[in-house]
């Protein structure tokens, strides 16, 4: 699907009382147009469930579940499960949820599901912190950065966050489910790309997709997409895609200088030379890491399988 | 692996509680179940696996990772409007608390079956009543069984009150590790005609996940409208006290069996000293009664059987001409007594002037035995004279404790 083929109809309405510049909005609209009216919507706790179905009002024109703040996975496939005994196989259920529920505490339902190969969408929005309860630091929280409860102070931890962030795509690849990808708000032809495709095959699908949370990131509300390219070009956020056993890398990046990023974000203010020295070295080890992978999984790497080969042993 | 047959009528098998569960659960054809093992239900998820590899059972079974997923998954399955089967025990409900409190507000009447286990800490597998009795307040219903046939018979009228159109609150069939879960005994295992006839397919009201019908179920709320899904839960959970009684009768009709609904009683029309007991020690009290029955002690029994919605009403009526009433407790409030002990005595604190005396025996899965039985027998005849209201908790069979 191109841009302009993008239809006008939302599925996500306007109304929702998300932020000025909420990047995970963008990314449940945009979804939402892709994935059309038959679809069935899980979201757990999360920003999107207060700021989208708040009773009695919901945006979604579609149905909606949400039980807990961990249970994505796995109730996006008892929903699956359900539709498939009524004869409504047809219908897409799609999580949508954040870091948090994604990478933390829903890190368990989500590796069960994807183990089963449960026939479901799960799209992370993925804005590094837990923004609904107050910026608190989560396993996507980039190194350094500031949040609520890794905060900058005068003593020696007080350096904002101290660990890289949770790999949670590369987690996701080594559960070798049939589609995992990453896409980035400031590459919209390769986001809608990989929504499609992800929409049209069977099995567990994964979307991990970069949503900035000017709030939380302490950004200027209007700089969503450019921050969104920017953590693209940098070399930070990979562009990547794993289907089928097949991985690559959907945008090799021009890898702008990483304090053109952090400069336009007050939870990097603090940061030191070494720290920004650090972030530097860790997104060279990311790159050496994700070429590899192209080798060794890449388009001409993978053996296939022909569909004739006897079954069992 | 059992050979499991389906007789028009039915047949009488020897099998264990776990067994018996799982033709329970297969007969009332539910769509989706998922479950996670845990000593002492695996039995049962065994036996629906083999059902499934046998072709008689046809569901989506998903073998979940953690009980706190087989509850979440069968809450989603029946938020989209089909029949659903859980079963966990001890570590495992205890696992399952958060996600309890989701499935009565968003009516779900999801059937579960507990078998009844200690709760670590000490690490034990053998029976308490220590994880299902702190679940009481989460909106479901629970009933505790005597055995086989009653843990197989109250999963059909489970669902039947769970999915009345003025209940749908999930259930708990609650059955005491090993002592039912493990132990063989013969049991009518009904026929598929049979439980269609009690218990028809399941079709949703209305709240379901349909694309062609859009509707949220579990939105965030303000404090303006949740008292009132409270309220509704509260005024369900009570009118489930009339529909069980319902339930129990039509279900004597076709099956040829009664439980008595709520409760039963035991040798207690003419008795002075009563004895409330709930899951397998009911067998054991039986025994003690007939015993001080043949020395002509007029004494009887109640066997509690739902525990929520708590038969209060039932409880007044049966018990308003004795002298001195006993509760038998396998798990402990600590500090106040057992959970039995507390609601029978709120339950008879506006009608009785009565001794009531709570008993705390066979904690961590220790036996019970008749004379231990005997003993809470001889306590409330002490107490008996005192003819006024008091109470009082005793320990039977604790080391190192004078009960």
């Amino acid at each position: 699907m191109t841009l302009r083929a993008l239809p006008d109809e939302d599925w996500f309405a306007s109304g929702h009382t998300a932020c000025p510049g909420c990047g995970g909005a963008i990314v449940v609209r945009i979804a939402m147009k892709v994935l059309g009216p038959k679809t069935v919507v899980y979201m757990p706790a999360s920003c999107l469930l207060i700021f989208s179905d708040l009773y009695p009002l919901s945006a979604f024109r579609v149905p909606t579940l949400q039980v807990l703040f961990e249970t994505s996975a796995i109730c996006a496939a008892g929903i699956k499960r359900a539709l498939k005994r009524l004869g409504k196989d047809d219908v897409t259920v799609v999580a949508f949820a954040g870091d948090g529920g994604t990478a933390d505490i829903g890190f368990q339902a989500l590796s069960g599901a994807a183990e089963r190969n449960e026939d479901i969408l799960y799209i992370c929005y993925d804005n590094e912190a837990y923004m609904n309860t107050g910026i608190q630091r989560s396993g996507t929280t980039p190194f350094g950065a500031w949040t609520t409860t890794t905060a900058v102070g005068a003593a020696g931890e007080g350096r904002g966050k101290a660990e890289f962030r949770k790999d949670v795509p590369r987690i996701l690849m080594a559960h070798d489910v049939p589609y995992m990808a990453t896409a980035s708000l400031g590459f919209p032809a390769d986001l809608l790309r990989k929504l499609e495709k992800a929409k049209a095959k069977k099995g567990f699908r994964y979307l991990h997709v970069l949503a900035p949370c000017p709030v939380g990131w302490r950004a200027e509300s209007d700089q969503t997409v450019n921050l969104s390219k920017l953590a693209v070009e940098t070399g930070l956020f990979p562009l990547l895609e794993y289907e089928d056993g097949v991985f690559r890398i959907s945008r090799e990046p021009r890898f702008t200088p990483v304090r053109e990023y952090l400069k336009l974000q007050g939870r990097f203010r603090h940061l030191t030379e070494d720290q920004v020295a650090a972030t530097e070295a860790w997104i060279q080890e990311q790159w050496e890491r994700n070429r590899a992978l192209k080798q060794a999984l890449g388009p001409r790497a993978v053996a296939t399988i022909s569909k004739d080969a006897p079954v069992g042993i | 692996m059992m050979e499991a047959k389906l007789g028009a009528a039915g047949e009488r098998r020897m099998v264990t509680g776990d067994f018996a569960a799982a033709w329970g659960a297969l007969i009332s054809r539910p769509e989706v179940i998922a479950a996670y093992p845990i000593t002492p239900q695996t039995l049962i998820i065994e036996h629906l696996a083999e059902f499934l590899a046998a072709g008689q059972l046809d569901t989506e079974f998903i073998r979940v990772e953690s009980e706190h997923s087989a509850l979440a998954a069968v809450i989603a399955a029946e938020a989209t409007g089909v029949r659903t089967y859980t079963a966990t025990s001890s570590q495992g409900l205890a696992l399952m608390h958060e996600p309890l409190f989701v499935a009565p507000p968003m009516h779900l009447p999801i059937l579960m079956t507990i078998v009844n286990r200690t709760v670590a800490a000490p690490l034990g597998i053998w029976a308490e009543h220590n994880d299902s009795m702190p679940q009481r307040d989460t909106g479901w219903i629970q009933v505790y069984v005597e055995d086989a046939q009653e843990a197989l018979d109250m999963i059909l009228q489970g669902y039947r009150l769970a999915e009345h159109p003025e209940v749908e609150l999930p259930a708990m069939v609650c059955m005491d590790a090993f002592l039912v879960s493990h132990t063989i005994e013969p049991v009518d295992l009904p026929s598929q005609d049979a439980a269609d006839a009690f218990l028809p397919r399941y079709k949703p009201v209305h709240a379901y996940l349909d694309p062609d019908r859009p509707l949220v179920l579990g939105a965030a709320s303000p404090p303006e409208y949740i008292q009132e899904v409270r309220w509704e839960t509260d005024r369900r959970m009570r009118r489930a006290s009339e529909i069980l009684e319902e339930v129990d009768r039509a279900f004597a009709a076709g099956f040829g069996r009664t439980y008595g609904g709520a409760l039963e009683t035991y040798r207690l029309e003419d008795a002075e000293i009563g004895l409330v007991t709930l899951g397998t020690v009911t067998s054991t009290a039986r025994e003690a009664v007939d015993r001080l029955r043949e020395h002509g002690e007029k004494v009887g029994l109640v066997k509690l059987r739902f525990f929520r919605p708590f038969p209060a009403e039932r409880l007044r009526e049966a018990t308003e001409h004795l002298r001195a009433i006993g509760v038998y407790d396998r798990a402990v409030s600590f500090g106040v007594g057992g959970p039995t002990y507390i609601e029978v005595r709120n339950a008879l604190y506006d009608s009785h002037r009565v001794p009531i005396l709570g008993f705390l025996a066979g904690l961590g899965g220790r036996d019970v035995t008749r004379d231990d039985v005997l003993l809470m027998f001889r306590k409330l005849a002490t107490a008996a004279t005192r003819a006024r209201r008091s109470g009082g908790v005793v320990w039977i069979g604790t080391r190192g404790v004078s009960p």
